[in-house]
């Protein structure tokens, strides 16, 4: 356990699968909340605003802000919408992209 | 799918009570949730979670179990992660689920949407690790996710909830900082009287603040000049409280001054709305049972009003009785005689919302914001930004998007309507109504072509 993150998981006895975020390899539970999963791995920024550039992450974790978009084979998606699953390959959606 | 008699969206408290009470009457009834388990916000994966972490999250949310389980009845399909983007004439929802759009063909439809937390737009709170205290509640119940030197900012009992959770997994918050005033609690005693009818609110209220205090939170209350800073991540709040100015280092910071309700399909059907000023928002117009001007559909829970969630499952009952009604499966004398207890049931756990409204007002700076603070998250747009369109002529929201792209993000509204509203409204010296909201289109939730290509017409929707 890290201490230093700014998230603790506490745990479900759920296995990990392997999944990507921006190239970084993480090990994530199975079938979690995939927003909620990458806050405990200790992502925080998930994208950058079209507008600015300005780094943001989760806010509303129920649908409804997109503030948590991640692209995941191309599509941005809500990741507070989306499980995790074996073999997820995630990116910040590029800037410019609304 | 056949055409079901009823179709309701959301399966929170209203919705799943809804369900059963009609599926009860005989209706059929295809309730759809964007969810992958019912539940709602409140009750959030409550089947799953209650055995993991019931003794953490508490009774009021364990006994939604009761709820989720009602939708085992015969008559009830349970769409789970269908995305409603659509309500069209007929009726008839478009909805995506599992990456496949379908259409959904109902005689009456029942709005279940529930609450957003409403918007609180300080310096700052567009920054990685702040988020909604609602949010933070979510990864507490549905993941087990627990932030370690986290801030709650705001006002509200929902703010003594999480902050006693957080206390019994053994992660309390570093610091309250709270924004009612001793003033606004004078100003609430003379709803006292009625409040105390609502006593298991109060004496539950009392029960998380003795926890909070056990446990050695710092609390701050008639905290203003609100500020969340940080370098590309949330890293102190700022504040004023007592007459002297603070800072808290901390990771996350969950806001928090109310909710209100999710009007944005109501809206997009052309329901009319009227300004709650207790409330400090828009409410739906709505007959005793939840009915609309449109003819085939009602509204229920948080999303008519808020009130909570056994207020929810109430009004979703009162107003699945009536829908029966008029689809004919009861008769009106049934409707009216089975309404009486759930009335007076309605009364009891509306009697503290008076109290709990003016001693947790909003914070006028959230409502008010400065000039540089961004409302418009989407788009980022500030307040300043919305007040120089005033000033060019700008009477009503729809102008802003034209003026500058406020609302046409994503979240299409959801979080800077109402401040939007308020910043014309005070900005022109007109009344809110007078200013009004965003008009809402179809879809309310992006889709993509992908999924509109593989519209599936009914047959395999429920399968």
């Amino acid at each position: 356990m890290n201490n230093a993150l700014p998230f603790e998981d506490l745990g479900e006895g759920r296995s990990l699968v392997a999944v990507t975020f921006q190239g970084q390899d993480l090990r994530l539970p199975e079938g979690a909340n995939l927003a909620a999963a990458l806050l405990a791995a200790g992502i925080t920024t998930f994208r950058h605003t079209a507008e600015s550039g300005a780094p943001r992450g989760p806010f509303c974790m129920m649908g409804a802000c997109f503030d948590c978009l991640v692209e995941v084979d191309g599509i941005s998606r809500q990741a507070c919408m989306m499980e995790v699953s074996e073999g997820l390959n995630l990116n910040m959606p590029a800037v410019g992209e609304r | 799918m056949a055409r079901v008699d009823l179709a309701i969206i959301g399966a929170g408290p209203a919705g799943m009570a809804a369900a059963k009470m009609a599926a009860d009457k005989g209706l059929s009834v295809c309730i759809l949730d964007e969810q992958p388990r019912a539940g709602g916000q409140i009750y959030r994966d409550v089947d799953r979670v209650a055995p993991l972490r019931g003794d953490l999250l508490g009774k009021d949310y364990t006994e939604g179990r009761a709820l989720t389980q009602g939708l085992g009845a015969p008559g009830i399909t349970h769409l789970a992660g269908a995305v409603v983007w659509a309500i069209e004439e007929g009726p008839r929802l478009a909805c995506t689920q599992v990456g496949k759009g379908a259409l959904i063909d109902a005689r009456h439809v029942l709005l279940a949407t529930g609450a957003l937390e409403r918007p609180m737009p300080v310096p700052g709170w567009t920054l990685p690790g702040v988020m909604a205290a609602g949010a933070g509640q979510i990864l507490l119940k549905q993941s087990g996710v627990l932030a370690r030197r986290a801030v709650l900012v705001g006002a509200g009992p929902l703010l003594y909830l999480i902050a006693a959770q957080m206390v019994r997994a053994g992660t309390p918050p570093l610091a309250m900082v709270e924004t009612q005033t001793r003033n606004d609690f004078t100003g609430a005693l003379r709803h006292l009287g009625g409040a105390l009818r609502g006593w298991r609110y109060l004496l539950n209220g009392l029960g998380l603040l003795n926890e909070i205090r056990r446990a050695g939170v710092v609390r701050h209350t008639g905290a203003h000049s609100i500020a969340i800073t940080g370098a590309g991540r949330a890293e102190a709040v700022e504040f004023i409280a007592g007459g002297k100015a603070h800072s808290i280092a901390c990771d996350t910071v969950f806001l928090h001054h109310g909710v209100v309700p999710n009007t944005q399909a109501a809206r997009s059907v052309g329901v009319p709305h009227r300004w709650d000023a207790a409330q400090h928002c828009f409410v739906p117009e709505l007959d005793g049972w939840g009915g609309t001007s449109v003819e085939y559909l009602h509204i229920a829970g948080d999303g008519a009003a808020i009130g909570g969630a056994k207020v929810a499952a109430i009004a979703g009952r009162l107003a699945a009785l009536d829908i029966a009604a008029r689809l004919g499966a009861i008769k009106t004398a049934t409707r009216d005689s089975e309404a009486v207890p759930l009335r007076r049931a309605l009364d009891g756990e509306l009697a503290v919302r008076p109290f709990l409204d003016t001693a947790y007002p909003p914070l006028p700076e959230a409502l008010s914001p400065a000039d540089k603070t961004v409302i418009c998250r989407c788009e980022e747009v500030t307040a300043g930004d919305i007040r120089g369109y005033a000033r060019l002529g700008c009477i009503g929201p729809n102008q802003t998007k034209a003026f500058g792209r406020a609302g046409m993000g994503p979240c299409q509204g959801r979080y800077c309507g109402l401040s939007v509203t308020q910043i014309l409204a005070e900005e022109n010296r007109q009344s809110h109504d007078a200013t009004g909201y965003y008009r809402i289109r179809p879809p309310l939730k992006p889709v993509t072509l992908g999924e509109l290509a593989a519209m599936d017409d009914g047959a395999g929707a429920a399968e």
